[in-house]
């Protein structure tokens, strides 16, 4: 609409038809024009949430809760940084979290991409019985299962609860999303390849591990970055299993963040919680070529 | 359609080596995800606290739970909460995702990358701390913001303060929508991909026609991406009836004031996991499964008129 408004002045009546071309591109740098004013407006608006968070964090105490507020700090009190993360162990939240993101994601980059190998190129029947059956378990709400597993963890012999291991081991075990993502990619790759290997003697192990899986690197960039971010803020399953305050992950550790006189000061949150979504920003930024691959592989050829 | 000769052999070979591949997902399909599923079933109709040996009680939970007053105002107050963040979300993220595939914008890389942050630490601790600080009624910054523009000292003297956000009953719902909104970025890249996979000559068909901006958009865009409309539609509202971390953070885990921030799995969970009343709260998750299972079933029946496949009747996902 904006559009038809916007064509007048561009084209004259008099000679509609010559100009009729060029009012389009007219059309089209000023839809340009607009999209660019939004879009920029639009990201102070998405990113003030980030930029308050930074500010803040390098506020004084009394300074954090001035009104009106200064919008940058009058002197960066980097100090917060050193009292917030080791007032609580950081460190501490830091390196298990490192753990528990690490083994799951080597365990989800292995585990799903050897079996949607077999999904995508192995054939038997049943198959696509079994396959409707991963897509449906992606219906199930987590809640569903939450409780029994815990139970069975509860009940198995040797110590389960207070440990990674109920987080960790499901997750070397498929999960219905990945699996998916990751045969759609491989139906992408000729299957030529396999034939030919085949015939010189490889097996089909062989042919997962050597032809496969090098060929499918983008794709598990993709699903090792998506593992990574998300266990890595991943609250629930910690709070259920781990009770010990030295294995909390960071979400925990941030969750129970306390500090020495009581209360809440803003700029120890604030520290913290930059300090905790950082490694994510970080990870994102080093790899979003991966990471736009995996999304555009699930989310186009699915 | 292969050689002929060892045919049946070789079958049977690859169908062994499919089974080898994909066992993982048989044992983790028994122990989490199928089991679990039966257990929880069979949990629901017991009392089980872990300690002792579960006791069956028949439907004497799923009695309880329809006579349970906070079991309405949870179901109340996700409800809400998903009647309002989905099509919000929906809107805002096709919107932004429209303006990210605008010809001739500068910087889109840049532009698509910087908007997608939000959307990788959505639904945290960190988020919902930043939220808390952000939406604090007496030093938050969004309060401020009201009162310079609209409030009693503002240039627009509407009388209004801001309002207290996460600490009245009537607020709560709406912040949380807030905080699910900044995270539009996942489902904004998915109708990105969605939008760069229309044809462009459908466009310059409709140009030709004399279709104007508006027209084009429902004309051809709205039909040609109403897939993944529809897809993260369902995938949002199951999502919304499962949101857990911002509510336990924001409320301290106990969903005040009044029950406003009680969500259906925040309540499930302190019932299972602080009241140990596991029989209790797997009826809970068993009875969201099948609201969760309605709605979907709903979405996909509502749609059927309103969603436009490409080619009617293919098995795409298979």
């Amino acid at each position: 609409m904006a559009e038809q408004t916007a064509a007048q002045p561009f084209a004259p009546v008099a000679d509609r038809v010559p100009t009729r071309s060029l009012s389009i591109r007219g059309q089209e740098r000023l839809m340009a024009g607009i999209a660019t004013a939004i879009l920029v407006l639009g990201l102070t608006v998405v990113l003030f949430p980030l930029f308050w968070m930074l500010s803040t964090s390098l506020k004084g105490e009394i300074e954090a809760l001035k009104i009106p507020p200064n919008w940058i700090p009058k002197s960066f009190q980097w100090v917060n940084y050193r009292d917030a993360l080791t007032h609580n162990p950081f460190g501490t939240y830091f390196r298990n979290t490192f753990y528990f993101a690490g083994m799951v994601v080597i365990g989800e980059v292995l585990s799903n991409s050897f079996i949607a190998y077999g999904f995508a190129r192995l054939r038997a029947p049943g198959r696509n019985v079994l396959f409707i059956m991963v897509l449906a378990t992606l219906m199930v709400p987590a809640e569903v299962t939450i409780i029994p597993t815990y139970v069975l963890f509860a009940n198995l012999p040797g110590q389960w609860l207070n440990t990674y291991n109920p987080l960790i081991i499901p997750a070397w075990l498929g999960s219905a999303y990945l699996i998916f993502l990751l045969r759609q990619f491989y139906l992408g790759i000729p299957f030529e390849y396999d034939e030919s290997a085949r015939l010189e003697g490889a097996s089909r192990f062989g042919i997962w591990w050597r032809i496969i899986l090098p060929l499918s690197k983008p794709a598990l960039g993709a699903v090792a970055i998506m593992s990574f971010i998300f266990h890595w803020n991943t609250f629930q399953g910690p709070l259920i299993y781990i009770n010990d305050n030295a294995k909390f992950p960071v979400s925990l550790g941030l969750s129970m963040f306390r500090t020495p006189f009581g209360g809440t000061p803003q700029h120890w949150y604030m520290a913290a919680s930059l300090a905790v979504i950082a490694p994510c920003i970080v990870v994102f930024f080093i790899a979003q070529r991966y990471f736009i691959q995996g999304i555009v592989v699930s989310g186009v050829k699915g | 359609m292969l050689s002929i000769l060892p045919r049946p052999k070789m079958a049977r070979n690859e169908a062994l080596w499919f089974w080898l591949f994909i066992s993982p997902w048989i044992v983790g399909l028994i122990l989490f995800r199928g089991g679990p599923i039966l257990a929880s079933l069979a949990l629901s109709f017991t009392e089980y606290n872990v300690a002792d040996p579960p006791s069956p009680v028949g439907f004497e939970n799923y009695a309880r739970l329809l006579r349970d007053d906070i079991f309405y105002k949870s179901l109340k107050v996700s409800g809400l909460y998903t009647l309002m963040a989905v099509p919000l979300g929906i809107v805002v993220s096709l919107l932004m995702a429209m303006l990210l595939n605008q010809k001739g914008v500068p910087f889109l890389g840049v532009f698509r990358t910087l908007y997608y942050i939000p959307a990788l630490v959505a639904g945290s601790v960190a988020v919902a701390l930043l939220f808390q600080w952000l939406l604090n009624p007496s030093f938050g910054i969004i309060n401020f913001l009201i009162s310079r523009f609209v409030g009693e000292e503002g240039l627009v003297p509407l009388g209004l303060s801001g309002p207290r956000w996460f600490f009245d009953p009537n607020w709560v719902v709406p912040s949380f929508v807030l905080m699910s909104l900044w995270g539009f970025g996942g489902s904004m890249l998915i109708y990105l991909a969605g939008l760069q996979g229309v044809p462009t000559a459908l466009y310059e068909a409709a140009r030709i026609d004399g279709a104007g901006a508006f027209r084009r958009f429902r004309n051809v865009t709205l039909p040609m991406i109403s897939p993944v409309i529809l897809f993260t539609f369902i995938t949002g509202m199951i999502g919304s009836f499962q949101i857990f971390t911002p509510a336990y953070i924001v409320s301290g885990g106990v969903g005040g004031p009044a029950y406003a921030s009680m969500f259906y799995v925040l309540y499930l969970y302190l019932n299972a996991f602080r009241r140990y009343r596991f029989g209790f709260a797997s009826t809970q998750a068993w009875f969201l499964f099948i609201i969760i299972l309605i709605l979907t079933i709903i979405a996909l029946r509502a749609s059927r008129s309103a969603v436009y496949y490409e080619s009617p009747g293919d098995d795409k996902m298979i």
